[in-house]
């Protein structure tokens, strides 16, 4: 069937500047340029190109340039470009049209409509860069009280035995991405990363290679409906255990790892038969209701003998408040909202941009309901999805949240333009893919280097931002809406917000 | 804990006689039940009896050796969740989640199981002597050399093997009567590995599974398994073997390659 649909892209080649070193050739792993020997020039297959801009910055005279079709269709506000193709991709495929990363529609986010205080006059700023920050967060259940004891030397002893915590030394982490959909490389990178700053790094649901399990101390491993990966070496292997019940990406439906991806190492890693597609099913099987849940955060408590914080992740939905609680009265010590932007390897188009909530909302409403339940304290508040700089880590953090997971944000750092074919498998920079010609090209020592420079650059914006405030420690910004005014927000919106308007 | 301070907790529950370990768990909470098998495995006991467990929970998980443990009365919900080596067995039903994400180890029950027998398990074996519940064996794995292997003497309910993607799963019907079938609807649905064998017929099967007949490695396979289970519950395999078994495997390895666009 002929398709047509027409190329998103074209690509130009400066013909004056190119060498015909055919970098951009090797570069592509879409096949989109070739060299035609005969008259010794380079082509271009528009049809292939996803705009990752691999060739374009790989290409050492700057003679690439990547640009939308202006040749597209005629589309309106209405008739989008996006809308016009899926179709025409539907009718030829009869499938379901995949996308990759987070939710790229406008007016789903809060934080550009958030504004952050300052100090003037009545209540002096802080310099950071002289005076003590306190970024460091502590992140598991708190007591409902604590029992002190005096000793017979005049010393205070803690009588209370704290359930088990993590410490974070930037209220960041990086979010769960799998081995499988992201290569070792990247994980590599991660977790060294996350070990030299001193925070976490998620392993997803595809399991932990060994040769990571050095860096447990800074791991989270994650269980997933399909369990990959799941055994007591690798719940005991890291820090934390997340249990994941839903994406923000996805809320509500499973994955699929296609078989192309379950090479050896994968096969060996998540625990599946070589080259049969991973499924992850919709739900967990062994849990359908809050006590299930329960279950299930004992069962894993069990097998590390309570030593480790079990985190329970959602995706933000219509009911997060409610279900939250029933996640704290389960037992979770830590809960995960993911919001409709949050990223992904691979998922239904329509269903990333069109299913779960914002973020914002849900952590504003999950943090009050908590409130007023009385069971904040019982379990931290992580929010995730759609976090793009440390602005919005720490308007999360004045929203209610005790820190906040990064996944795209850190993948930008290693190279991802956010072109969104990660569902491929071809990621020409590396990053989502298991194609040992393309993993290669992330180099851990360099990938940690810059992980730990977007750390430490919005650490110190974070702390910027406190100083600016008069705030000296995370922990006094956290859950004080006072620090925020709206612009731009309906009534309700603020009130589910809890935030007042600016200028009032 | 270390197994004094254990052993002071529960003392009137507990009794020691070289390698053998004797719980009476009456009462007992499941937390302190398992915190006290943790220290008895850690310190070189060998062989636990429990007896009157009524509903403990997670009994068998986070075992390190290879003991052996003897229940008597009825296990809670997870009985050897992530279990990897105990060897456990069970004088009476067991409730949901027996062999829930197991890794090595047995099971064996002197009766019947609940739900979701051997949820996502990718190596051990797990043996009930009668009827299971709902899902069983869903999503079993192998990968390398592990292979799990489920026996139910019995029949099951619907959803058998769900998205099995290996291992393998044996229901014997040996208390059915000739002419019934198993009632079981949607056995095998999305299952993309491994094998079942079904003596006697089924009524509804999922959509990604065929049936097909025995070869002689089903043979071998099937005959070791069967020797096995009848060996715990003295019943004739020769006599279970003679009838007709079906092979149940998936269509293919890759159900749902064909659900997307580009």
């Amino acid at each position: 069937m002929k398709s047509y649909v027409s190329p998103e892209f074209i690509v130009t080649r400066d013909q004056d500047r190119c060498i015909r070193c055919k970098v951009c050739v090797n570069q592509c792993s879409y096949e989109t340029h070739y060299y035609d020997e005969e008259d010794d020039i380079l082509h271009s297959r528009n049809e292939n190109c996803v705009n990752c801009q691999r060739c374009a910055v790989f290409c050492p005279t700057q003679a690439i340039n990547i640009q939308r079709n202006p040749n597209h269709y005629r589309s309106n506000a209405n008739w989008t470009q996006e809308a016009i193709t899926g179709i025409k991709k539907q009718a030829e495929t009869g499938g379901v049209v995949l996308t990759g990363m987070g939710c790229d529609k406008p007016n789903l986010g809060y934080w550009d409509r958030l504004l952050l205080n300052a100090s003037q006059v009545t209540n002096p700023s802080i310099d950071p860069l002289r005076e003590p920050m306190e970024l460091r967060t502590y992140i598991g259940s708190k007591p409902d009280s604590l029992e002190l004891e005096t000793e017979e030397n005049g010393g205070v002893m803690l009588k209370t035995i704290l359930a088990p915590q993590l410490r974070l030394e930037t209220p960041i982490m990086f979010s769960a991405m799998s081995y499988g959909s992201i290569s070792l490389n990247v994980h590599k990178s991660l977790a060294r990363a996350a070990s030299e700053v001193g925070t976490f790094y998620n392993t997803g649901e595809g399991g932990l290679d060994r040769s990571l399990y050095k860096y447990g101390d800074h791991v989270i491993v994650q269980v997933a409906s399909g369990r990959f990966g799941v055994h007591p070496g690798y719940l005991n292997a890291g820090a934390a255990i997340e249990i994941k019940i839903g994406q923000g990406a996805k809320p509500g439906i499973g994955g699929h790892l296609p078989g192309e991806k379950v090479s050896e190492e994968i096969s060996r890693t998540r625990m599946i038969p070589i080259g049969t597609d991973a499924l992850s099913p919709a739900p967990q099987h062994d849990i359908y209701s809050i006590e299930d849940l329960r279950q299930l955060i004992y069962a894993l408590k069990e097998a590390t003998d309570y030593t480790k914080p079990v985190f329970v992740k959602i995706a933000a939905v219509h009911n997060s408040a409610a279900i939250a609680s029933g996640i704290v009265r389960a037992g979770a010590d830590v809960v995960v909202l993911d919001g409709v932007r949050g990223g992904t390897g691979a998922a239904p188009r329509i269903i990333r941009d069109n299913v779960g909530i914002p973020i914002e909302l849900a952590l504003a409403s999950v943090d009050q309901r908590l409130r007023d339940e009385g069971i904040r304290n019982k379990a931290s508040v992580i929010a995730a999805g759609g976090i793009k700089s440390s602005a919005d880590v720490l308007k999360a953090i004045a929203l209610g949240a005790d820190a906040v997971y990064i996944a795209t944000a850190a993948l930008v750092s290693l190279g991802c333009t956010v072109c969104q074919k990660c569902y491929t498998g071809k990621c020409p920079w590396g990053i989502a893919t298991t194609d040992l010609w393309l993993t290669k090209r992330i180099n851990p020592d360099l990938g940690a280097k810059r992980l730990v420079g977007l750390l430490r650059g919005w650490s110190l914006e974070v702390m910027e931002m406190m100083g600016g405030m008069g705030i000296n420690a995370i922990e006094s910004v956290r859950g004080n809406r006072l620090l925020l005014r709206g612009v731009g927000l309906t009534d309700t919106e603020l009130k589910i917000l809890g935030v007042r308007m600016a200028g009032d | 804990m270390v197994l004094k301070d254990v052993i002071n907790k529960i003392p009137e529950n507990l009794s020691i006689d070289k390698h053998v370990a004797k719980i009476d768990a009456y009462g007992v909470y499941y937390r302190d039940l398992n915190s006290l098998l943790r220290s008895l495995d850690s310190n070189g006991i060998e062989k636990i009896e429990i007896r009157n467990v009524y509903g403990q929970r997670y009994i068998g998980t986070d075992l390190d050796g290879h003991i052996n443990i003897d229940v008597y009365g009825t296990p809670g919900n997870d009985l050897g969740a992530f279990m990897k080596g105990a060897n456990i067995t069970v004088h009476g039903n067991v409730q949901d989640g027996c062999g829930n994400t197991m890794d090595h180890g047995k099971i064996v029950v002197y009766g019947r199981a609940g739900d979701l027998v051997g949820h996502s398990m990718r190596g051990g074996k797990i043996f009930i002597r009668d009827d299971a519940g709902y899902r069983v064996g869903i999503h079993m794995k192998e990968y390398l050399g592990q292979r799990p292997a489920i026996v139910i003497g019995g029949t099951a309910q619907d959803f058998l093997g769900e998205y099995m993607a290996g291992g393998v799963l044996v229901m014997l019907g040996i208390n059915m009567k000739e002419e019934r079938r198993h009632n079981a609807r949607f056995v095998g649905t999305g299952m993309h590995g491994g094998a079942m064998y079904i003596r006697g017929e089924m009524r509804h099967l999922g959509e990604e599974v065929e049936v097909t007949d025995l070869e002689e490695g089903d043979f071998r396979l099937l005959g070791s398994l069967v020797d096995e289970f009848c060996g715990y519950y003295g019943l004739d395999a020769e006599k279970i073997l003679e009838s007709k078994f079906n092979k149940l495997v998936p269509v293919s390895s890759r159900p749902y390659w064909n659900l997307y666009a580009y």
